[in-house]
C-alpha cells in the first residue's frame, strides 16, 4: 500500500505514508501555497464587503507555472485569432475574465493545498517513521485537485510540453540535476492515479 | 505594466464591457467550452472530471477524453456565453486548460 491510496469502506481512501513522503508533499504544498499567494483581493483582507468585490489581475500572471493554472480563457492555444480585431477582442475578454475569476480560483487553489498541510499535521505516527492518512470523500476530492496541481506545477517547471518529453525524463541519468523533481513528479503521479481509482463514479 | 500602458482607459473599459452583455451580436449563435491536451493531466483524471462535473456517462466522458488526448481538443459542452464561462472556470479549477469561444462552424 505504500505510495497507492485504496478505498475506505463506507467512502474515502487511506494511505500510508513515510515522514520523508510526508515532508515532501508538505513542503510541495507550502511551496504551491506561497506562488499562488495572496492574490490582489488581500489588499482589502479584513472588510469582507470590499474584499468580495475586489476585482482581479486583468494581466496573465507572468511566472509560467501561474499562467499554465490560470490560462487566458479566450485565446485558443493551437489556432491563431483570424484577424488583428479578433486578437485585441479576445485579449480584452480574457482580461475581462481573469479580473471576475482570478481571485477565486486562486483562493479555491490556496484552500486545497491547506487542506492537504493540514492533514498531513493531524497525523499521528505508527510504526516507524509513519502514518495512516485517512481521508473522507470531500478531503479525497481536495487532495486530488492539489495533487493535480502540484503536478502541473513541477511539470511546467520541467517544462514538460508534450508527451514525449514525459518520456525523456524517464531515462534522465542519475547525475541530472532534475532527476529528484521527476522522481517526485512521478510519485505524485502514482498518487494522484490510485486517489482518482477510487473517486470514480 | 499594466496601469502603466493604458492608463486612462479603466473606466471606459468597463463600460464597453458593461454595454457587451446587452449588445451580444449573433444571440443564436452558440458558445462552446473547449478543453484542450496537455501531457500532465491524467487520462483517468480528464476522464473523472467530465463525469463528475458535466456529469456524463462514463462511456462519453471516456470518448471525450480520447478526444482530447488524440486530436489535441474537445468540444466538452455548448449554451450561452455566461453558461461557457462557468464551465471554463469550472474546467480552470480542476487544472484542465479550458478555453471557450463562439462556435461559428
Amino acid at each position: 500500500m505504500p505510495g497507492h491510496f485504496e478505498p475506505l469502506p463506507g467512502g474515502g481512501a487511506a494511505v500510508a505514508l513515510d515522514d520523508v513522503e510526508i515532508s515532501i508533499i508538505r513542503s510541495l504544498a507550502v511551496q504551491l501555497m506561497e506562488l499562488i499567494g495572496p492574490g490582489p483581493a488581500e489588499d482589502a483582507k479584513g472588510d469582507p464587503l470590499a474584499e468580495l468585490f475586489a476585482e482581479g489581475p486583468s494581466e496573465p500572471p507572468a511566472d509560467p507555472v501561474l499562467r499554465r493554472l490560470f490560462p487566458d480563457a479566450y485565446s485558443d492555444p493551437e489556432k491563431a485569432p483570424d484577424s488583428p480585431q479578433d486578437a485585441e477582442e479576445q485579449l480584452a475578454h480574457s482580461a475581462e475574465f481573469r479580473r471576475y475569476t482570478e481571485n477565486d480560483l486562486r483562493a479555491g487553489k490556496r484552500d486545497n493545498a491547506l487542506a492537504v498541510i493540514r492533514s498531513l499535521d493531524a497525523l499521528s505516527p505508527v510504526g516507524e517513521g509513519g502514518a495512516v492518512l485517512k481521508l473522507s470523500p470531500d478531503g479525497s476530492r481536495q487532495w486530488l485537485a492539489a495533487l493535480n496541481d502540484l503536478r502541473l506545477a513541477i511539470g511546467s517547471r520541467l517544462e514538460i510540453t508534450d508527451e514525449d518529453d514525459t518520456d525523456l525524463l524517464y531515462r534522465l541519468p542519475d547525475e541530472d540535476p532534475r532527476k529528484p523533481m521527476v522522481m517526485a513528479y512521478l510519485w505524485l503521479g502514482g498518487l494522484q492515479e490510485t486517489l482518482v481509482s477510487t473517486l470514480m463514479p | 505594466m499594466g496601469p502603466v500602458t493604458s492608463p486612462a482607459p479603466l473606466e471606459i473599459e468597463r463600460t464597453e464591457s458593461a454595454e457587451e452583455v446587452f449588445a451580444v451580436p449573433e444571440p443564436d449563435v452558440p458558445w462552446v467550452t473547449i478543453v484542450h491536451n496537455d501531457p500532465v493531466n491524467l487520462m483517468s483524471y480528464v476522464t473523472y472530471v467530465f463525469q463528475t462535473y458535466f456529469g456524463y456517462t462514463k462511456d462519453k466522458a471516456t470518448k471525450l477524453m480520447l478526444d482530447v488526448h488524440h486530436k489535441g481538443r474537445a468540444v466538452v459542452s455548448s449554451g450561452s456565453r455566461e453558461e461557457m464561462e462557468r464551465d471554463v472556470q469550472a474546467m480552470h479549477g480542476y487544472g484542465l486548460w479550458a478555453t471557450l469561444q463562439q462556435d461559428r462552424k
